[in-house]
């Protein structure tokens, strides 16, 4: 516990020390949220209906840009491969790390969220829900940008691969995260929350044993 | 030349699992079972196209259109089923770290990609006349896009990778994560599709079949089937050569280096 | 200090499907060392991932006595690897303490470590100042910081002064004195002082 602790603290101090990485995501995630609305064109109620679709997709790119730099340099100066002889399993190294990331990369997203819901014309309780859903769907969004990670960790062209990987996968989280926030079906809203609840859990516990696997390959 | 010496005469015994999995041995016994399953693929392929355009009926609400279902829905099951195969090939790489299992599953990917297309194509040709579009955002069509994209970014893993040695077990995870996932995928895509358009589209599946078109089916299916056994097995042993050619160039440029020092 | 013995058996390694090391077998107990040596893609490395358990080798045994239970080695040694594993933004201080923590080591042998890295006057500075010669020294610090019986160290002197080499040689001597055991791949010389003598293995280009 005090090495996974020790994970969890470094990795935090880390991104926050270097905190101008934050709000470069923060950035984007609020930049993506104001484009789409000039190529939707400025009707608000047009852009209120759009909302939880240009809130998640933004907030997926904004995830899927952070996730290169979950284990790229500890890769690269050699600390991953250290790690590997810490008295914890290799699973729970990467557990840590999804945890800390999770808090510097999803964290502020949410904390953004409202901003751009003002500018979209979210009212207050598709807010509530929006953020719902993003607090429940982002930790299923780290775990696979977690795979993809993982499994590119190596390759100096991993880039563009990752994500590639990564969409098509976390098709569900997109679906359900939406779906959270649309009202067109009464009942279907609570039920995309609890599946969102049920997706994460999952993916959280499975994922780090399918990203030691690769990030044990990667050591050789 | 030592590595080509390891691949060709480590063999302990040839048993028969020996035989059917070293890659020295592959070469050999494939070899014969290519024209053979050729054959049987253009015969039945030569069936199964006589049934589908005369030996079965017309749809009596769809007409001739119907036909293309004898090619859609074979190039269906196989998208799934090639994803089976790179699926069991990907435990062969994790669990017994095997050579072939990393030529199956690589030989096996863009065959996937190749039958998911073509069964995303002819459903866009069937779509036309029955929905009146190409692409209806159709929770079947929608499921088999993403499942094109998991091939696509599977081909795009291997690519990225100099040592294919190294990425079949890379390879191998996201195959795992994703066979996981395919099924939580459609579960998805079908819940989307239910809060967005309650019950829309026509369907033809349903228990009732008639045999006039069962049969041509069951053929086709075969067809595509062999089809897939045989296009595999010539991709597999194009990867086994390709790997001895590789072998042999690092052996020639070890060998140069060697003699410059 | 828990006492380890190592016995490698017939061990055979491959890189990127060629085949780097062939049927290799020594024996290591306390206060021995070995110094591996030779030339470029001889195998050293590669020799010393394997032991540290970072690739699993294509045939052969690797025995690690003295971790309890088996597969446990991986508590009873340090890997010093060509990267320093040195943290920019993170404090030399924090850099040894994490290692510390995350590798289960005791706090307070922290600032002795600095310390006898020569290095205790900048502990509190940010590490992405260290020249490539402090970082090894503060990547060797680490083995001093934690103790641990098994250094499987690559290249240990590499981007060290001669000062620097003459310490790191010293901090092996003494550590073989302490009843520990090192694996030392290098292509360089390294004075260890007098009375420590490693045995030498020999590593030919192309197995």
């Amino acid at each position: 516990m005090r090495a996974f602790l020790a994970i969890v603290a470094r990795d935090l101090r880390l991104g926050l020390r270097q905190g101008g990485d934050i709000l470069t995501l923060v950035l984007f995630f609020v930049i993506v949220g104001t484009v789409l609305p000039f190529a939707i064109g400025p009707d608000r109620p047009q852009l209120a209906r759009l909302a939880p679709a240009i809130v998640w997709v933004a907030a997926l790119l904004a995830q899927l840009l952070s996730n290169e730099r979950l284990f790229g340099s500890d890769f690269e100066d050699g600390s991953l491969a250290i790690l590997r002889h810490a008295p914890l399993p290799l699973e729970m190294v990467v557990g840590a790390k999804m945890l800390a990331h999770w808090v510097l990369t999803a964290l502020p997203i949410i904390a953004a969220t409202p901003v751009l819901a003002l500018m979209l014309g979210m009212e207050g309780e598709t807010l509530l829900r929006a953020i719902g859903s993003l607090v429940l769907g982002t930790p299923a969004l780290v775990a696979f940008g977690t795979v993809g990670a993982a499994v590119t960790v190596g390759l100096k062209r991993g880039g563009l691969v990752a994500p590639v990987l990564v969409l098509p996968l976390s098709l569900p989280v997109l679906i359900f995260g939406t779906g959270a926030m649309a009202p067109m079906v009464p009942g279907a809203s609570g039920q995309a929350l609890l599946l969102l609840a049920a997706l994460g859990l999952v993916s959280v516990a499975l994922v780090p044993f399918a990203a030691a696997m690769a990030l044990r390959f990667a050591g050789e | 030349m030592k590595d080509l010496a390891l691949l060709e005469d480590n063999a302990p015994k040839p048993g028969l699992w020996t035989q059917i999995a070293h890659p020295g041995l592959f070469l050999g016994w494939s070899r014969h079972l290519i024209v053979p399953l050729a054959v049987i693929t253009a015969a039945l392929a030569a069936w199964g196209l006589y049934l589908s355009f005369w030996g079965s009926p017309p749809d009596y609400q769809m007409g001739d259109t119907v036909r293309i279902m004898y090619v859609h829905v074979p190039a269906a099951w196989l998208s799934q089923f090639c994803y089976a195969v790179m699926f069991a090939s990907a435990i062969g790489t994790l669990v017994w770290r095997h050579p072939m299992a990393d030529v199956s599953q690589k030989a096996a990917a863009p065959l996937g990609a190749a039958f998911t297309l073509l069964a995303l194509f002819t459903g866009s040709l069937w779509g036309r006349p029955t929905w009146g579009t190409f692409w209806e955002w159709d929770g079947r069509m929608t499921s088999t896009l993403v499942l094109l994209f998991i091939y696509l970014g599977i081909i795009a893993l291997w690519r990225a990778f100099d040592d294919q040695l190294k990425a079949a077990r890379f390879v191998s995870v996201v195959t795992l994560v994703g066979a996981i996932n395919i099924p939580v995928i459609k579960f998805s895509v079908d819940w989307w599709q239910t809060l967005h358009q309650p019950a829309s589209v026509i369907r033809l599946d349903g228990p009732t079949i008639a045999p006039e078109i069962l049969i041509p089916l069951l053929v086709m299916t075969a067809a595509f089937s062999m089809l897939f056994l045989t296009l595999h097995l010539v991709r597999m042993r194009t990867e086994v050569i390709k790997r001895r050619i590789r072998s042999l160039e690092l052996a020639a440029a070890r060998a140069a280096a060697g003699g410059a020092l | 200090m828990p006492e380890a013995g190592l016995k490698v058996d017939d061990l055979c390694v491959a890189r990127g499907g060629r085949p780097v090391l062939s049927g290799l077998g020594f024996a290591l107990g306390p206060g021995e060392a070995l110094e591996v040596r030779g030339p470029n893609g001889a195998g050293k490395s590669s020799l010393l991932m394997a032991l540290a358990g970072l690739i699993a080798p294509e045939k052969g045994t690797i025995g690690w006595s003295g971790g309890g239970e088996a597969g446990e080695s991986r508590a009873l040694l340090h890997y010093l690897g060509h990267r320093a594993a040195v943290k920019p933004g993170l404090t030399l201080r924090e850099n040894l303490t994490f290692w510390a923590d995350a590798l289960r080591g005791a706090r307070d042998g922290v600032m002795p470590a600095l310390a006898a890295a020569g290095l205790a006057a900048i502990a509190d500075l940010d590490a992405g100042v260290l020249s490539a010669g402090q970082a090894r020294r503060l990547a060797l610090a680490r083995l001093l910081a934690i103790r641990r019986p098994v250094w499987l160290l690559d290249e240990p002197t590499a981007a060290l002064d001669k000062d620097g080499a003459g310490w790191a040689g010293t901090l092996v001597a003494a550590h073989l004195a302490g009843g520990g055991m090192a694996v030392i791949a290098t292509h360089l010389d390294i004075a260890y002082g007098s009375g420590v003598s490693p045995r030498r293995l020999d590593l030919e280009g192309g197995a």
